[in-house]
């Protein structure tokens, strides 16, 4: 079998996606008009699926604070933290990190799935055993794949199931590593972290949480899902990004283990590659002073977030389980999926279109993720271009001529 | 400790679910080549397999296993350690 062999069944896919209508799954954003807006196929288009929660991408401070510290220090900085990478502003956000936290600690990593791959793979080696939520996230599976433990998936949200494998484990669930997200990235939902976090202390296990979709998003500080529910005293160690809440770039990872410390010298995906520019830490940092003390943004998110979540359900579309700013489309097949997903783009919305294997079920999703800085019309607009493409569906299947018909009882 | 051979026949029963009709099943039967699993019928596989023997599969263990064989030798080696 010659090298390129095994991406044959890959080009077959697209070829088989550019005949239903899509050219790619990405888009090129032609120009960025907004934290919500952007021009794609030269028209205006409202951006609704960018994890930017709280709008803060053109923030006037972070912006400030970007363009002083891209004068003061220059581009980039050239270098590993464990070399030349490491700046006054990597420090200093770390300690505002532990602080915000009310944690010991605080790495910062260079993306929010380094910092996944750098924490797991220096966390859980050969011998070790992970037991994870089938939901999560490639760059966990991914981790735990580079650190070499043996890895059980649970069903998701299932905490018998885990329970259950736990006991299975005997002894060696005293140390084992429990791996969920507070909200799932897909579908919006939470985990059952109060639960969970019983059956960890149950059995001494240690429980790390991925807040990358719920820092800034849940709890009265903004702190996540953890803090949401009360249980940060049971959480080992908090993962998460820059790359949403904070409108940047980067991860991090937080805990009160003194033993963090320790994991900087572990962990290859922070030791071989470069640390964050200094433009990036400093508009993290004012994005963060920013989460702590406007509120009002995660007031505005919930808002948004409801108003979406309802207005799709009255138009009957097969939703996430809960009101989230994640607000998934379920589709049984791909075809309804690119259907839909082409007639927003012509209506000036973007979604993002997500297509089996990466769905957690096989259907398809367009997935919605709203902004705190979607005005009221905005999400209006949105709604409007779903009902009229639900309507053109409904008139379009009533004359058998809709381009490719759902398998099974679709849901436009 | 269940003996190989009853793994096989309880494996081969769950594995009917999955193969084509009229399809005959053997130990050399590759799961992927001949039933064409993809990767979230895998995973379903694995998780009746789990729920039947009342153990957890790791998932590092399944890049080795082609063959209902090898799920076989697999199985009985978990249930061996107590998984």
């Amino acid at each position: 079998m010659g090298i390129f062999d095994k991406l044959q069944p890959l080009a077959a896919a697209r070829r088989a996606l550019a005949e239903k209508g899509v050219k790619s799954i990405n888009v090129t954003m032609e120009e960025v008009l907004s934290p919500t807006e952007a021009v794609i196929n030269g028209r205006r288009t409202i951006l609704v699926g960018t994890n930017n929660y709280l709008g803060l991408t053109f923030d006037a401070g972070c912006i400030q604070a970007a363009c002083k510290a891209l004068q003061e220090q220059g581009t980039g900085t050239t270098g590993s933290r464990m070399a030349n990478g490491t700046f006054a502003g990597h420090v200093a956000l770390e300690r505002e990190l532990a602080e915000f936290f009310g944690c010991r600690g605080a790495i910062v990593f260079s993306t929010g799935y380094v910092a996944n791959l750098g924490m797991l793979s220096a966390l859980a080696q050969p011998g070790d055993v992970i037991l994870l939520d089938a939901d999560c996230h490639a760059s966990i599976y991914d981790g735990c794949r580079l650190g070499g433990a043996e890895v059980i998936r649970f069903r998701h949200n299932d905490v018998s199931d885990l329970e259950k494998r736990l006991r299975r484990l005997g002894d060696r669930a005293a140390n084992a590593l429990i791996l969920v997200e507070g909200i799932y990235s897909m579908l919006g939902d939470r985990a059952p972290l109060k639960e969970i976090a019983a059956v960890k202390r149950q059995y001494g296990a240690c429980l790390l949480v991925d807040e990358a979709h719920s820092v800034g998003v849940l709890g009265n500080r903004g702190r996540g899902l953890a803090e949401e529910v009360g249980v940060e005293e049971s959480v080992d160690f908090i993962v998460g990004t820059f790359s949403k809440s904070l409108g940047a770039i980067g991860g991090f990872a937080v805990s009160n283990h003194p033993e963090l410390e320790l994991i900087r010298y572990a962990s290859r995906p922070y030791i071989f590659t470069a640390s964050p520019s200094p433009s990036t830490i400093a508009s993290t940092r004012t994005a963060l002073q920013i989460l702590r003390t406007r509120s009002e943004l995660r007031t505005r998110l919930w808002e948004n977030a409801r108003r979406l979540y309802q207005r799709l359900s009255e138009l009957n579309f097969r939703l996430g389980p809960e009101v989230s700013p994640i607000v998934a489309v379920r589709l049984p097949n791909p075809e309804e999926a690119i259907f839909l997903w082409n007639g927003l783009l012509e209506r000036g919305v973007y979604v993002n279109l997500v297509l089996p294997p990466a769905t957690p079920d096989g259907g398809a999703l367009l997935r919605c993720s709203v902004s705190a800085g979607h005005t009221p019309e905005q999400v209006d607009r949105i709604c409007e271009a779903f009902t009229s493409l639900r309507e053109t569906a409904q008139t379009a299947q009533t004359i058998g001529t809709v381009t490719s018909p759902p398998a099974r009882g679709g849901s436009v | 400790m269940t003996g190989y051979e009853e793994i096989l026949r309880e494996l081969l029963a769950i594995l009917k679910t999955f193969a084509k009709p009229g399809q005959t099943l053997q130990e050399e039967t590759d799961l992927v080549a001949d039933l064409g699993l993809d990767s979230l019928r895998v995973m379903k596989l694995v998780v009746e397999v789990e729920d039947r023997f009342d153990i957890s599969i790791p998932i590092n263990t399944l890049p080795n296993i082609r063959t209902i064989r090898d799920f076989a030798v697999q199985l009985e080696q978990l249930l061996g350690e107590g998984h």
